[in-house]
């Protein structure tokens, strides 16, 4: 399982959308998010879902990769649609002991599930078709002038670079840690859910401690590679906008429209 | 003048709680390696090889004594990026010297922080993946490799920045013997288009293949000869704690018996010659 996250992975399939300049596809990912959050109809979120669907179409990502990445945030969205169906106030539909469920709370768990359901696979998209390179680029552009008021563009997207990067290797380490622990009669799989969370400590303390040591090899090994900070780098592959950003950009500002005229209709 | 010149490097870690006993990792050690030679270094965990390693291109400055690359000393900050831009150095675990996930911008790492313009940059980079073998991987995710494939990547990555001196720390040491033969294979060969070579390592057989054998000791210089002559002296080869390869411990316990076995025999061929010969 620990295998199955995809989120923060790319796939590379050199695709229309693979090829707009990052900063294009953060903008529009972040207008996305709004948008999910301004429309409050399905049919709102149909049209979205339909606008998502022509760019997964567009990106050539195999839809079966991008729903792998749904499982394991599946506990999440069960948690929420479950929540949203027995808390929520109004017209009873059905009631049994101390479980209510009311139409309002079916209409709003959907609604939530839905729009959980839509983020993750929105978000998802950006980094599964832009390289990690160019994501972290995007950023640093993206972020420079906020650069006269303190933001550490170049760091932080060096940090992004290298939490991605890492990310792979961290959930081997792990992988290696539960394994041991197994090997040595640690039970994970069994007790409440307490139990189960304070058998986590003998994972992540070890996972700690290492991701420590790997960090400070990696430094040396930065060092030995001449890095010295964002002052005086260049890029292999410099971004540009291009006449399909422009399309983008006119195609994301018209689906922000959209969305603002459901709502407001 | 030779390339790389150390004189009296002392290199002491500081060790918190133990100040008043300090055991340096390198007593006293004075080298000189020429341009384009191709040396190795060894010894048992502890001798002070990777210590004498990273002192050569200034990670580490020394406690006392001068490290000189090119004339220039490592431990004046206004040289330090000069010098690591001409010996750049691959460590022993693949997994963390990868600074970006995807192959090619992980070999442009180096190239982008020495500030070179973007196209030169592709061009060294293609050319370094050619070197390594790994041209048709450059667009893959790092995690997607094997070790071995790995460790090409980091090779790639000191090659883009076109040093004149590679420094290996132990770079097989985690790979099976397959990968092994890869990256010696790939060692050899850009030591042979000129670039000189410092090669830490465990293993005999790679030990075996360079122009010259520094063995380490307790901080020390034990022995500094041809892997020939290293390996022909089996007291020698005892005295610094590591252990005879096959082939010279079946020479020196045929010798035990009375034959006369010339030192010589350090491989399997020699051996099997000798023995053809001596029937």
């Amino acid at each position: 399982m620990i295998r199955d996250i995809t989120l923060g992975q790319y796939f590379p399939a050199g695709s229309i959308i693979h090829s707009l300049d990052a900063r294009t596809k953060i903008l529009g990912t972040l207008l996305f998010v709004i948008e999910l959050f301004v429309v409050d109809s399905f049919f709102g979120f149909a049209v979205l879902a339909t606008f998502l669907a022509a760019i997964i179409a567009a990106s050539k990502v195999p839809v079966k990769f991008i729903f792998r990445g749904l499982t394991p945030v599946f506990a999440i969205i069960l948690f929420t649609f479950v929540i949203n169906l027995f808390m929520s106030p109004g017209r009873v539909l059905w009631h049994w002991w101390f479980l209510t469920i009311t139409v309002e709370g079916v209409r709003r768990a959907f609604f939530m599930a839905v729009r959980l359901v839509l983020l993750i696979i929105g978000s998802s998209m950006l980094t599964l078709c832009t390289k990690p390179i160019q994501l972290t680029d995007g950023l640093e552009k993206l972020l420079k002038p906020f650069k006269a008021i303190g933001v550490p563009s170049h760091e932080i997207a060096l940090m992004m670079t290298i939490a991605l990067r890492f990310i792979p290797t961290l959930m081997e380490e792990a992988d290696k840690i539960i394994k041991a622990q197994q090997a040595r009669g640690a039970d994970f799989e069994s007790g409440n859910i307490f139990r189960r969370g304070k058998a986590l400590i003998p994972i992540l303390i070890p996972l700690f401690v290492s991701s420590f040591r790997i960090a400070q090899e990696l430094a040396l090994a930065m060092e030995a590679r001449c890095y010295n900070g964002g002052g005086g780098r260049t890029r292999m592959n410099e971004i540009h906008f291009a006449r399909r950003d422009a399309l983008a950009g006119v195609l994301m500002a018209a689906s922000l429209g959209a969305a603002i005229a459901i709502r407001i209709l | 003048m030779p390339f790389i010149e150390i004189k009296n490097l002392r290199y002491e870690y500081y060790q918190p709680g133990c100040e008043d006993e300090s055991s340096p990792a390198i007593k006293d050690v004075s080298l000189s390696i020429e341009k384009g030679s191709f040396v190795a270094i060894c010894g048992i965990n502890g001798s002070g090889k990777s210590t004498l390693a990273k002192s050569i291109n200034g990670l580490l400055v020394p406690t006392s004594g001068k490290v000189f690359v090119d004339g220039m000393d490592t431990a004046d900050d206004s040289n330090i990026w000069d010098i690591r831009s001409r010996v750049a150095m691959v460590f022993q675990n693949p997994d963390n010297q990868i600074v970006s996930s995807i192959v090619e911008d992980d070999v442009a790492f180096g190239p982008e922080n020495l500030g070179i313009d973007p196209a030169e940059i592709r061009r060294r980079v293609d050319d370094a993946l050619t070197q390594v073998g790994m041209y048709k991987h450059r667009n893959k995710g790092a995690h997607m490799l094997s070790g071995g494939q790995k460790q090409r990547i980091a090779i790639a990555g000191a090659v883009a920045m076109r040093p004149e001196c590679i420094v290996f720390d132990e770079p097989t040491a985690m790979l099976d013997p397959k990968g092994r033969e890869k990256i010696m294979k790939i060692i050899r060969q850009l030591n042979s288009e000129g670039i000189t070579t410092i090669l830490i390592t465990h293993f005999m057989s790679e030990a075996c293949q360079a122009d010259r054998l520094i063995v380490m000791k307790e901080g020390q210089v034990y022995s500094d000869c041809t892997p020939m002559e290293f390996y022909s002296d089996g007291e020698l080869v005892k005295g610094a704690g590591l252990e005879l390869p096959p082939v010279i411990e079946l020479r020196e316990r045929i010798r035990q018996h009375g034959v006369d076995i010339p030192s010589t025999v350090t491989d399997e061929n020699t051996l099997i010659e000798f023995v053809e010969k001596y029937r």
